[in-house]
């Protein structure tokens, strides 16, 4: 299986959705690009991502990559929220 | 018969010409606002204040920056995804674009103006193209000794008609000297630090100084004096403290120079450093709201504008230069991204991004005096950046 499924109660609000994928054009797409193809930060594409594990992925979103400027982004995000913005990632922003 | 076509048709020339030729005007209150999502610029005027028109299809402008053309009327607009865009102020129009690499980082133009120099990502290097017409005239790969290709950050044009820059991955510095510009002469300076990731050169042309993110310490190069070779300076400014996690990387370009006294943002710190530029040493620490994006100096120098990384972003906050002290603290809205002064400095444009807005701020009183719709705006660039050197 490509994808880690989400169970239903683990996805966040669409509220939340709204915020998360706002944070990722724009936050993490200062360093990832706004089509997130790549800057100071490695692509994010489906395509780059496909080889990846979705566990290691949401290990990097939410506690940094060291030796890197990739930062832990635990303070502001839920494990449930990470895995959701992995899936979200892989499969490609909407 | 022919006659009396004849005149008619002659009114309707004239009449038509005067509705071609729009009043004159030039370009000193110009300026370009990026809207970064949608990859399009709004051009603005800070006289009355206005947007004159939006030129679209620029492409992925997240991280974009402008320089300008000496007669401040072309704009070049460096995209993420390596697009190099030539604009006309006053016509409103694309008049070039060329995708230049597959990632970039941001641009310089020459003392003379008659280069345009590009900093790549993908790949790693530099390319220098005729600003006129936007041919190629000469690519600088940034390989190191192993064959291995950086990241190029912190392009700026020096006096000389010379560029210099620095290698990401492999820690250098290289000026590059572009009076024959289809052979630039290249003097490497190499082990200047871990990661320098952006850089800025003072207003005078003298001192390129370059920001390190893999330690505390700054690489500064004396171009009056080059073969002196790249000293590190303010080492360890940080020891023993744990360093905060960094959610947008600082930006060095707007570095306040104020007269003998350089104003810089403290990586992965809640502080703005103050370092004295006769001998390079810190001489204050200012404590600030969060982790400082861009520091800038206010034309007169009297006032430093400071904004904040992610989650600090909604605030900007003004330090008086002679006490080092925050006078204001202003909430302009979430995601405030670049801020620009007037020339002679009475107002300052923020621009805030999650509300699709431009601030326009009196420095004086610290009143919003207005505003302007802007979809997701980033940089804020006015033409008289045209005649400062490394902007």
């Amino acid at each position: 299986m490509v994808f880690p499924s989400l169970a239903f109660a683990d996805l966040p609000s669409s509220a939340r959705q709204t915020e998360l994928l706002n944070l990722v054009r724009q936050d993490c797409g200062s360093c990832h690009g706004l089509r997130l193809e790549g800057g100071l930060g490695l692509p994010l594409t489906p395509v780059a991502l496909k080889e990846k594990s979705p566990e290691a992925l949401k290990q990097t979103i939410l506690y940094g990559r060291g030796g890197t400027p990739m930062p832990p982004w635990n303070p502001f995000l839920t494990d449930a929220e990470a895995a959701w913005i992995v899936d979200t990632l892989m499969k490609g922003l909407p | 018969m022919h006659k009396l076509t004849a005149i008619p048709f002659f009114l309707l020339l004239m009449f038509l010409q005067g509705c071609a030729s729009t009043p004159l005007r030039g370009t000193g209150d110009l300026g370009v606002v990026i809207e970064r999502a949608v990859g399009s610029i709004q051009v603005v005027e800070t006289t009355g204040q206005t947007r004159l028109g939006q030129i679209t299809g620029l492409g992925d402008l997240s991280h974009a920056s402008v320089n300008y053309s000496r007669d401040e009327r072309y704009a070049y607009i460096f995209g993420r995804d390596g697009g190099l865009t030539k604009v006309d102020l006053l016509e409103m129009r694309i008049v070039k674009r060329v995708m230049q690499s597959g990632n970039s980082i941001g641009g310089a133009i020459s003392q003379d103006g008659k280069l345009v120099a590009v900093a790549n990502y993908t790949p790693g290097g530099v390319k220098i193209f005729d600003a006129a017409t936007l041919e190629l005239v000469a690519d600088i790969p940034a390989l190191d000794d192993n064959g291995k290709l950086s990241k190029v950050i912190g392009l700026v044009d020096a006096p000389g008609n010379r560029f210099v820059f620095s290698l990401f991955e492999a820690g250098e510095i290289w000026l590059a000297d572009l009076r024959v510009p289809t052979q630039p002469a290249l003097t490497k300076f190499k082990n200047v630090g871990k990661e320098p990731y952006d850089a800025m050169i003072t207003a005078d042309g003298r001192y390129y100084l370059a920001g390190l993110f893999g330690e505390d310490g700054l690489a500064l190069l004396d171009l009056w004096n080059p073969q002196v070779g790249v000293k590190r300076v303010l080492n360890g400014y940080g020891k023993g403290e744990q360093k905060l996690p960094v959610y947008k990387m600082p930006h060095l370009e707007g570095w306040a120079a104020t007269g003998n006294e350089l104003l810089v943002p403290a990586v992965g710190r809640h502080e703005v450093l103050v370092v004295d530029q006769g001998n390079w040493k810190e001489v204050g620490r200012i404590s600030v709201y969060g982790q400082p994006v861009f520091v800038v100096a206010r034309p007169d120098n009297r006032q430093v504008w400071v904004n904040y990384a992610f989650p600090h972003n909604e605030v900007v906050q003004v330090i008086d230069v002679p006490s080092r002290t925050i006078v204001k603290t202003l909430q302009p809205g979430k995601g405030v991204l670049h801020l620009e002064f007037t020339p002679r400095g009475e107002q300052v444009w923020i621009s805030v991004r999650d509300e699709d807005r431009v601030k326009i701020y009196d420095t004086e009183t610290f009143e919003k005096i207005g505003e302007l719709p802007v979809d997701k705006p980033s940089g804020i660039f006015f033409t008289p950046r045209a005649h400062r050197t490394g902007l």
